[in-house]
């Protein structure tokens, strides 16, 4: 009787093996893929942020741009931009968060709702250089004129109404309306009908229901996505380029006017626009003032989006039902 | 108990979604104060029912009916407003809901909308219709707790709570026992046993043993038609007016 | 039980409620506001035809789409030329490059995360991915101008004469013997946008991946597949329609792109003879001279007309890739 060893029925044949190995090859291919993508961004960071170190101090922020930005700090484009931020908010907040509310509360089905929807993924796709070109036809050149022949003394021409906050908010705001729609729309959908139901069969409206019910619990949704709408604002500068940025601007150096330097109908200075015009337009402008304007962006842009992200997972952790 | 005088009557009633036909010539009255067992297999148009008396038919897409729905006579088409109506009418469903806010306000929710802020007048009727559902010795001492965070059992006399807020009529129950243990279904079985002595009840109920329990009379709709219609005992008995009854209730088919 | 609570409530109990009298207006309000998309779309055609539109009759269209010729302010006596073709293809040439870096990479991404990646590193990963997107057009410019075009224009430089040279220019890599005349160029925006692109494409595929449910990947399981087989038997084919819709918003977004290529390609309205020659797109040629036109003349109408091409190309990418994508969803309910 032969006594061969005893096989192993489990261990692995040769063609298991080789697959073994070639899986192993595949895992580090894919990550490598993600490692391609994410360490050059961390070096180009890097060199960023070490070319603008000489500059990092309190007086950065707080001071204005000196000699048309070749030394000095970032106030009034940091002022400018916060205002920016606010006006676009002011105008597509309500707006995007009412028509989400009609979308998923009140047009939920049909023709409209398809063709609303429709229009709204076209708008996020328009790029960013034909919203300025509409903000300039739409804003600049046909609300502008009508508003200054309502409110113009004709005897004080000189205090007319120009490209500036308001126009540049407006052509921001048309521009991320698709966002805050598809945010809060989002987040209306993922309050369960059953809710909604309860309601009705209690004799309540749609929109009390939807007051009392609804937004309260869709709120952390509408935070994310108009959070993201901030971090677009500030961040955006084609749409501000002929809309009402500038870049030569003399603000006050301390006092009231410092923390309110802009009226609506003048021209600002905002962050992008900053970067910009000292990338590209003025001559003899030291290196490192332009990597501490860009470091100052990329800051300015993360803050914004982890608190987004923060927002989102704490409130997360709150679900209510 | 019962007395003659009809509180509900359906005429020819035919519900629709879109063009297909969930009810067809519906026809039958339900005295005041008595409880009507609605039983027959799944899709038969028992919810849909249900749906008629409130108007809660608008909000599906495509719901309509046609024929009529009467409460005191009175069609509930020609109600101006259906909110009233809804606030008439008290409805359990099968999935136990719990709204997201505190338990106190979960039943204070109806009231409320309908314009009730004295505190007083809140504090009475969340513990009278908490009391009612056989809810209150359990929640008394935690009322600002989340509503959701309640069982299923605990929820579902939630939601039978927030039907009573407003001391409807009319209670509709649409298979209310489906998603809750036995020992909560008897709870509520033994409310409803008192609660019909004041108010209509309309049992919508796929276990046909407690339209046996609690029903005064008893509907059999099968595949969006009527079958029979009768007093409980005579649906039940051995001879009900029609066969299939007898074949249903007895699990020859389902 | 008596009913007399509901005889207190409905007597009594009915206040004045600032919401419920305001809710017929409020409602009409939600209405309008939902129409306000289309409204918004329609206001963008309308204001960017009126100011185009004295030009459109004018216009030379055959020497627009065909000449490089972009002249638009010549010399005095001359007639301005308004060529766009050099524009044309410096916006396309720089998206091919920048695509046929991100979809790969983006769609490897897409699927590492999806799924190679398990729990915290997915996390991670994901916010990564997110963070990456958020960074605006101007900081991706800057950085295709000070960090990358010095590096490009590093490598590709030569002693004339040297191997290296003769390499670029048999390659077509640099249109001189000394290398690449500047670092903003095609090859440097082309890098830019796949920086800025891959983050869309690994977000929207790695949805895509994420729809095919799960009971395909339990198959492939059952019959032996290992994940690698999975992904490109089961996954890639199963998706194939949210993966090509990703892509598609993909080169939407690079061909639209403006800051970014306006700072990273240079200034040369010249059509690329190299991988390293300066170019011109579309969208940077609006930018940058629109600041220096005459309101109501040719050269501000013709940038607007640059602008309705530009429109319509985004628009039909952007359509045509909803429909692939709602293609998918009949299909997935079927």
């Amino acid at each position: 009787m032969n006594s061969a060893p005893a096989l192993n029925p489990f261990a692995a044949t040769e063609l298991e093996s080789q697959k073994g190995r070639r899986l192993v090859l595949t895992k580090w291919v894919m990550f490598g893929f993600c490692a391609l993508l994410v360490v050059p961004l961390v070096l180009i960071l890097v060199d960023i942020f070490v070319k603008a170190s000489p500059l990092f101090s309190w007086d950065y922020i707080w001071q204005n741009p000196v000699n048309k930005g070749k030394a000095g700090g970032l106030w009034a484009p940091l002022v400018g931009t916060f205002y920016l931020v606010i006006g676009s908010l002011l105008f597509v907040a309500p707006v995007g968060i009412l028509a989400a509310i009609y979308l998923n509360e009140y047009a939920k089905e049909g023709w409209l709702n398809r063709t609303i929807s429709v229009a709204v993924t076209s708008l996020a796709g328009v790029p960013s250089i034909v919203h300025a070109l509409f903000g300039l036809g739409a804003f600049v050149l046909g609300m502008l004129p009508a508003i200054n022949r309502l409110i113009v003394d004709p005897n004080h021409p000189e205090k007319k109404w120009e490209a500036g906050l308001l126009t540049a908010s407006l052509t921001i705001a048309v521009m991320n309306l698709p966002v805050i729609i598809t945010s809060a729309r989002e987040a209306l959908g993922a309050v369960p009908l059953a809710f909604r139901e309860a309601c009705w069969n209690l004799g309540a409206t749609r929109w009390q229901t939807i007051r009392t019910i609804v937004l309260p619990n869709s709120l952390s949704g509408i935070l994310t996505g108009i959070i993201l709408v901030v971090s677009r604002a500030a961040g955006e500068t084609a749409p501000i380029l002929f809309t009402g940025a500038t870049y030569f601007k003399f603000i006050a150096d301390s006092g009231w006017q410092k923390l309110f330097p802009y009226s609506i109908g003048e021209p600002f200075v905002a962050m992008s626009m900053h970067l910009h015009v000292i990338c590209t337009q003025i001559s003899k402008m030291p290196d490192v003032m332009k990597f501490g304007s860009a470091a100052a962006l990329i800051v300015l842009i993360l803050l914004i989006n982890s608190f987004a992200i923060a927002l989102r997972v704490w409130l997360r952790g709150r679900k209510r039902w | 108990m019962t007395d003659g005088t009809p509180h509900l009557e359906f005429c020819n009633l035919c519900a629709f979604y879109g063009s297909k036909q969930v009810l067809k010539d519906v026809t039958f009255t339900v005295p005041r104060n008595s409880v009507i067992g609605i039983i027959g297999p799944a899709n038969s148009g028992k919810t849909t029912l249900l749906k008629t008396i409130n108007r809660t038919l608008d909000f599906v897409s495509g719901g309509r009916f046609t024929g009529d729905v009467r409460i005191n006579g009175q069609s509930v088409r020609s109600m101006r407003d259906p909110n009233e109506l809804r606030r008439r009418i008290g409805m359990v469903f099968p999935l136990p809901v719990g709204l997201p806010l505190s338990i106190y306000e979960n039943v204070a929710y109806a009231p409320r909308r309908r314009g009730v802020t004295d505190k007083a007048e809140l504090d009475e009727i969340v513990e009278r219709c908490l009391r009612q559902s056989v809810l209150w010795e359990e929640v008394k001492d935690r009322l600002q707790m989340l509503g959701t965070r309640l069982s299923g059992g605990q929820q579902q006399r939630l939601t039978l709570a927030r039907a009573l807020s407003l001391s409807p009529e009319i209670l509709c129950l649409d298979e209310f026992s489906i998603a809750i243990d036995p020992v909560t279904t008897m709870r509520i079985e033994d409310v409803l046993k008192e609660l019909r002595k004041s108010i209509t009840i309309v049992l919508v109920t796929n276990l046909v043993q407690q339209a046996r329990r609690l029903a005064d009379n008893t509907l059999f709709l099968w595949r969006s038609e009527m079958v029979e219609l009768s007093p409980t005992d005579v649906a039940f008995s051995d001879q009900p007016k029609d066969r299939r009854t007898y074949e249903y209730i007895n699990g020859i088919f389902g | 039980m008596t009913p007399t609570t509901a005889s207190k409530t409905s007597r009594g109990g009915r206040k004045f409620n600032l919401f419920d009298v305001t809710e017929k207006p409020t409602e009409w309000l939600i209405r309008l506001c939902g129409w306000s998309s289309i409204i918004g779309l329609a206001a963008i055609f309308l204001f960017i035809f009126r100011e185009a539109a004295p030009m459109v009759p004018k216009l030379d269209w055959k020497t627009f789409f065909t000449s490089p010729r972009w002249i638009p302010n010549p010399a005095p006596g001359n007639e301005p030329s308004f060529g766009a073709f050099a524009l044309i293809v410096g916006t396309f040439t720089t998206t091919f490059i920048g695509l046929i870096i991100a979809v790969p990479v983006g769609l490897g991404a897409a699927v590492c995360i999806s799924e190679f990646a398990k729990g915290k590193v997915k996390e991670t990963l994901k916010i990564v991915i997110e963070l990456l997107a958020a960074i605006p057009s101007i900081v991706w410019g800057f950085i295709g101008l000070m960090v990358i075009g010095p590096i490009i224009s590093h490598v590709f430089s030569a002693e004339p004469g040297s191997a290296w040279s003769k390499v670029m220019l048999t390659l077509h890599l640099a249109s001189s013997e000394s290398g690449a005349s500047q670092g903003t160029n095609l090859l440097t925006g082309g890098i830019i946008l796949a920086l800025m692109s891959v983050p869309l494409i690994v977000s929207l595929s790695e949805d895509a991946l994420r729809a095919v449910p799960d009971s395909f990947r339990e198959a492939a399981l059952a019959l032996g597949a290992n994940p690698w087989e999975t992904v490109r038997r089961v996954l890639f084919p199963a998706a194939r329609n949210g993966l090509l819709a990703a892509c598609m918003l993909g080169l939407g977004r690079a061909i639209g792109e403006t800051m970014a290529v306006l700072l990273a390609t240079g200034h040369n309205n010249r059509i690329p003879q190299a991988l390293t020659d300066p170019v011109r797109t579309m969208t940077a040629t609006i930018a940058a001279e629109m600041g220096e036109t005459v309101h109501g003349d040719a050269h501000y109408r013709v940038l607007f007309i640059l602008g309705i091409v530009l429109f319509t190309i985004t628009c039909s990418i952007n359509l045509a890739s909803d429909l692939i994508v709602k293609g998918v969803k009949k299909a997935n309910q079927a």
